[in-house]
């Protein structure tokens, strides 16, 4: 069976560092080396690296990319200025997300403009499927460029300086959410000011060929500074306290933006995508269940599906938990009604029966020192 | 306790047998370093009520890790006599010490039929490299 499974370029560095190989949205992918919370803790307080390769990545060439691309997410993509990248979503006519999105607007060296979207693995067809359908017409070129290339996420405090040898450009000149085509390695590839963990630091989008070299220097540069690669285990962990939503869990084609707090991710004025009329009427429906992040004060972890309960009943749903390794308690995400999303709201969660306590906080539970 | 010594049950617990002052047949159990190698990163443990009577193969509590939960089935029928108190303190002795200090239950067992389902040494480390794959 696992021979069915995509590997990354990276697949044979992980599998003989110890890396736990498991089936990731059709990917064979690392959930952990040795420990989560050890990986997890290196990317809090040094850097942590990770193999991101399996995230779809799709390039839009030709004058029509900017309004193609514009008339399909839930923010403006018009204006977005080169180097700029944006997280939005795309949502179906009904306002339900298909997947949640970075759109990069960039400059080749002919400093020619194109776009690149980077998908969830898990809908990368779905989305390819998607852009095609909506494509007639349409004055563009779309590549599928996942498998050509590499994607490698260096996170953490020490991230920059981890980096910065081994690409042309300074990586700590680029802003937050801002990318640029350069040199890494000796060739060509896109360096951003991006992640999903919470913690400063970069991706690198590079050809899968010149990926495993790349990654060792990083890797070699890492260790002695603390540094770990981590697998999915501490990806999961590290978004999860940072807040951030995860397509399949706290995102699903039944959950609008406004519901899931990604209401700031939604443009509306003067638009037109699909959806674009259905969230207009969402927006402010006070009746649909809404993301909720919870702390627990007891040992025992809430887990996806289980029931939150107010007075007994259960009014709502855990989409995501895990044990904190920052914060060293239980959290969890999930959908309640809108009036328990209040912070200090008390609900209960049903743990294999056992009902354990837990206070609605603010999301997210866990920010970065500044 | 040497891991050679031990009998496992498929499920990852492994027994030791001994008799008490009053010469009645003693479990004492545990969970293997293969199990919890494999759950890495424990967090929590549920201990059972001392006096709880088990069958063979039910769950008397649970381990937890930031990834999952798993159960800890009884490897053999009989009545819960002690419990390790210090996991609940000193979760790290599942990891550190696993057939000794970081042993978990100790059943008075009232039904040895369920002895002769459990693996040696042997047929376990086998079902474990079969796992590792």
């Amino acid at each position: 069976m696992t021979s069915l499974l995509a590997q990354t370029p990276l697949h044979a560095w992980h599998a003989a560092h110890g890396g736990r190989m498991v089936d990731f949205a059709g990917w064979s992918m690392p959930v952990q080396y040795a420990s989560i919370v050890a990986e997890h803790n290196a990317t809090r307080t040094a850097v942590g690296l990770f193999d991101v390769s399996h995230m779809g990545r799709i390039r839009f060439d030709g004058p029509g990319s900017e309004a193609f691309l514009d008339s399909l997410v839930t923010r403006r993509v018009a204006g977005m200025k080169p180097g700029q990248i944006r997280y939005a979503l795309m949502t179906n006519d009904e306002g339900g997300i298909l997947d949640d999105v970075l759109v990069y607007h960039l400059h080749d060296k002919h400093r020619a403009a194109y776009y690149l979207l980077v998908v969830n693995a898990s809908n990368r067809q779905k989305i390819w499927g998607w852009l095609d359908a909506h494509r007639p017409g349409a004055d563009l070129e779309l590549r599928d460029a996942t498998v050509d290339t590499a994607m490698i996420a260096v996170q953490g405090p020490r991230a920059l300086e981890i980096v910065r040898p081994y690409t042309a450009l300074d990586p700590s000149t680029l802003r937050y959410y801002t990318g640029a085509e350069t040199e890494m390695g000796g060739t060509p590839g896109i360096l951003s000011r991006t992640g999903y963990t919470g913690e400063d630091g970069c991706e690198l989008i590079l050809p899968a060929e010149a990926a495993l070299e790349l990654w060792e220097k990083l890797f070699a540069a890492a260790e002695p500074r603390g540094g770990k690669a981590a697998g999915l285990g501490a990806r999961d962990t590290l978004r999860l306290e940072a807040g951030m939503p995860l397509y399949g869990h706290e995102l699903s084609e039944d959950i609008n933006p406004y519901q899931a707090g990604l209401g700031y991710a939604v443009d509306l004025d003067h638009r037109a995508f699909p959806g674009r009329d259905a969230l207009v009427k969402l927006r402010d429906d006070e009746n649909l269940p809404r993301r909720a992040g919870w702390e627990l004060a007891g040992k025992r972890v809430p887990r996806e599906g289980y029931a939150v309960l107010r007075d007994g009943r259960a009014v709502g749903r855990v989409t995501s938990g895990t044990f904190s390794p920052s914060l060293g308690k239980p959290i969890a995400m999930g959908y309640v009604p809108a009036e328990l999303t209040a912070p200090g709201s008390e609900v209960a969660i049903d743990i294999r029966g056992s009902h354990e306590p837990a206070t609605t906080v603010k999301l997210p539970f866990y920010r970065r020192p500044q | 306790m040497k891991p050679q010594e031990l009998l496992y049950a498929k499920t990852h617990e492994w027994v030791h047998v001994d008799r008490d002052s009053g010469g009645q047949k003693l479990a004492t159990v545990g969970i293997s370093h293969f199990a919890v190698e494999a759950l890495t990163d424990l967090v929590y443990i549920e201990l059972p009520e001392v006096g709880r009577h088990v069958k063979a193969g039910e769950s008397f509590g649970e381990v937890e890790s930031v990834k999952a939960v798993s159960d800890l089935y009884s490897p053999v029928a009989g009545e819960i006599v002690d419990v390790n108190g210090s996991l609940t303190l000193k979760l790290d002795l599942l990891h550190d010490d696993p057939y000794a200090a970081g042993w978990i239950v100790k059943i008075k067992i009232s039904d040895e039929s369920g002895l002769k389902n459990l693996l040696d040494y042997k047929t376990y480390e086998k079902q474990c490299a079969e796992e590792g794959h």
